[in-house]
């Protein structure tokens, strides 16, 4: 009879130890799924590296130049949308003048993508050319960055819409990016918030703050505070930002807010693969301390 | 017939049929014709978690071949019009870029044409030697680029970003937590270089330190994996909002 449990349980554990990863993905998908279905989202505050990008933005006088470079793709745009989203809308709120460029060339879709479904139906007063406007992509990495830190014109000869820059009002005041009064870099690889440190912000001591994909963040935290302002590092960062966003901004609250409503799923999922770790560990020493016990056996 | 073949076929006819339907749902429009194509090539790559099948390799093959055909366009329209042709010959660009039309070629850009066909030689099974010289020209150029950026800001601003003073000092006074976030980044890096230094033999104190750094190391790897995670979920999530939220509109966005 003894046996007979010790042998049943010896199958048991191991069927725990064998068990089917689609087992493991249908409880990812029921911990993501569930919280979308039911609206669960998290309270978040904003951390100081988020503080002090939106800080930066925000104690800009109106009229300053801001250049937003939208280098991700639809592939990490979950991530990365909701922060385009946030810091658009505050730019715009503070009468900020918007430039748009991309050295990715699927930012290029990307950016007249964000012009048609936040500036043009939330801030009809804007008008293109003057207030916003859309470089575009252009070819040539950092090199390109490195390029027009010194002669923006020497790239663009006209806009993305196919009209001479020298006939656009905005861009009659700037010759190169050291006339920039802040930089963010919408980064979803390379080239990213890296190169846009590296070519433009040190040698051209311009500010510089980041937006990146969960993946990249660590790689850019020993850039923080010195050569970069502030960094949106995945999901939490955007969360955080949009959460700063409602506290100062009343009606922002009534647009939506993606990066917050996807906090939900994120902590849940987090809390499910945890569980998954902790057990396979635990499973895995038993299975040890067992095996060994036989082994012990055996030598007897 | 084998059932292999004819479970097949009626999943085939099933994954129509539900295609259809969803977009009968929609009232036959171009959007919902757009919103029901994206879900189920979203549910098609997702198939894949069960097991490889042909409706994985489709929804793979057509992603592949949309990329290529996209950055080919972009590349062609963004690049080679603005960037060569309408600096060499800007009358031949009247018609999609007519503001360049009227600026005096600079034949400069001849130099970058020639190095482009050179590269397009590689494709030449007797003249792939020729591409070297243009490739050689890149690869300097970018090496020569990045070599001096890196070294200043990659490397001696990093070091200058280290030196920092142990007790953190503030308006109110000595800032407990700020002083030791700079204590540990100083032993962090400390250890860190330690273990990466094989000259001396890793024992006594000084192996004690390459020990601490291997930890560091394994934290700084946890602290990454930890992100990947989340930016993992971040996609899945967003996935699952477009099923549930654009496609079956069953949550309000």
């Amino acid at each position: 009879m003894d046996n007979m449990d010790n042998s049943n349980k010896k199958s048991m554990l191991e069927r725990l130890l064998l068990i089917d990863r689609r087992y493991v993905f249908i409880c990812i998908a029921l911990a993501v799924i569930i919280p979308i279905l039911f609206h669960i989202s998290f309270r978040e505050i904003a951390t100081d590296i988020v503080r002090d990008l939106y800080e930066e933005i925000d104690e800009l006088p109106p009229g300053s130049r801001i250049m937003l470079s939208f280098d991700y793709a639809p592939t990490t745009a979950p991530e990365i949308q909701p922060m385009v989203d946030a810091i658009i809308w505050h730019a715009a709120k503070k009468n900020l003048k918007i430039y748009m460029m991309a050295v990715w060339p699927t930012g290029h879709s990307l950016i007249g993508q964000t012009i048609d479904s936040v500036l043009i139906p939330e801030f009809p007063d804007l008008v293109d050319g003057v207030d916003y406007m859309n470089l575009g992509y252009k070819a040539g990495n950092q090199g390109l960055i490195r390029v027009i830190v010194d002669d923006i014109k020497r790239m663009y000869s006209t806009d993305a819409n196919g009209t001479d820059i020298d006939l656009i009002p905005m861009m009659k005041t700037v010759t190169s990016l050291k006339d920039m009064d802040f930089i963010v870099s919408f980064g979803g690889g390379f080239p990213g918030v890296k190169e846009w440190i590296l070519f433009a912000g040190d040698p051209g001591n311009i500010k510089v703050g980041g937006c990146c994909t969960a993946v990249s963040a660590p790689l850019l935290y020993p850039y923080y505070p010195n050569q970069m302002v502030g960094l949106l590092g995945g999901i939490k960062g955007a969360a955080e930002y949009e959460s700063e966003m409602i506290k100062h901004f009343p009606e922002f609250r009534r647009r939506p807010t993606p990066a917050l409503d996807l906090m939900g799923p994120q902590t849940i999922a987090h809390i499910v693969i945890m569980f998954f770790i902790i057990f396979g560990n635990v499973m895995y020493f038993i299975n040890r301390a067992r095996e060994r016990k036989l082994e012990d056996t055996g030598r007897r | 017939m084998k059932t292999g073949r004819l479970v097949s076929i009626a999943i085939f006819i099933l994954v129509i049929a539900a295609f259809l339907f969803s977009w009968w749902r929609s009232d036959w429009s171009k959007s919902g014709l757009l919103v029901t194509t994206g879900a189920f090539l979203t549910l098609f790559i997702l198939s894949f978690l069960y097991k490889d099948n042909p409706y994985y390799k489709f929804a793979e093959h057509l992603f592949v071949g949309v990329s290529a055909a996209y950055w080919m366009m972009m590349s062609f329209w963004n690049i080679m019009v603005p960037n060569l042709v309408a600096k060499l010959y800007p009358s031949l660009v009247g018609g999609a870029l007519p503001a360049l039309a009227d600026k005096p070629p600079d034949y400069l850009f001849f130099i970058p044409m020639v190095l482009g066909i050179m590269l397009l030689m590689r494709l030449s099974p007797k003249g792939g030697w020729i591409s070297r010289w243009a490739l050689a020209f890149i690869v300097g150029t970018t090496a020569g680029l990045n070599l001096i950026r890196y070294l200043r800001s990659d490397f001696i601003r990093q070091i200058d970003n280290t030196m920092i003073p142990l007790v953190a000092q503030t308006d109110a006074g000595i800032s407990f937590w700020g002083s030791f976030s700079n204590i540990v980044i100083f032993i962090g890096v400390l250890c860190g270089l330690i273990y990466f230094f094989f000259s001396k033999e890793h024992k006594g104190l000084f192996g004690g330190a390459a020990r601490l750094g291997i930890w560091i190391l394994m934290l700084t790897f946890g602290a990454g994996f930890g992100y990947t995670v989340m930016a993992r979920i971040s996609l899945l999530a967003g996935r699952m909002s477009y099923l549930f939220g654009d496609w079956l509109r069953l949550i309000n966005q």
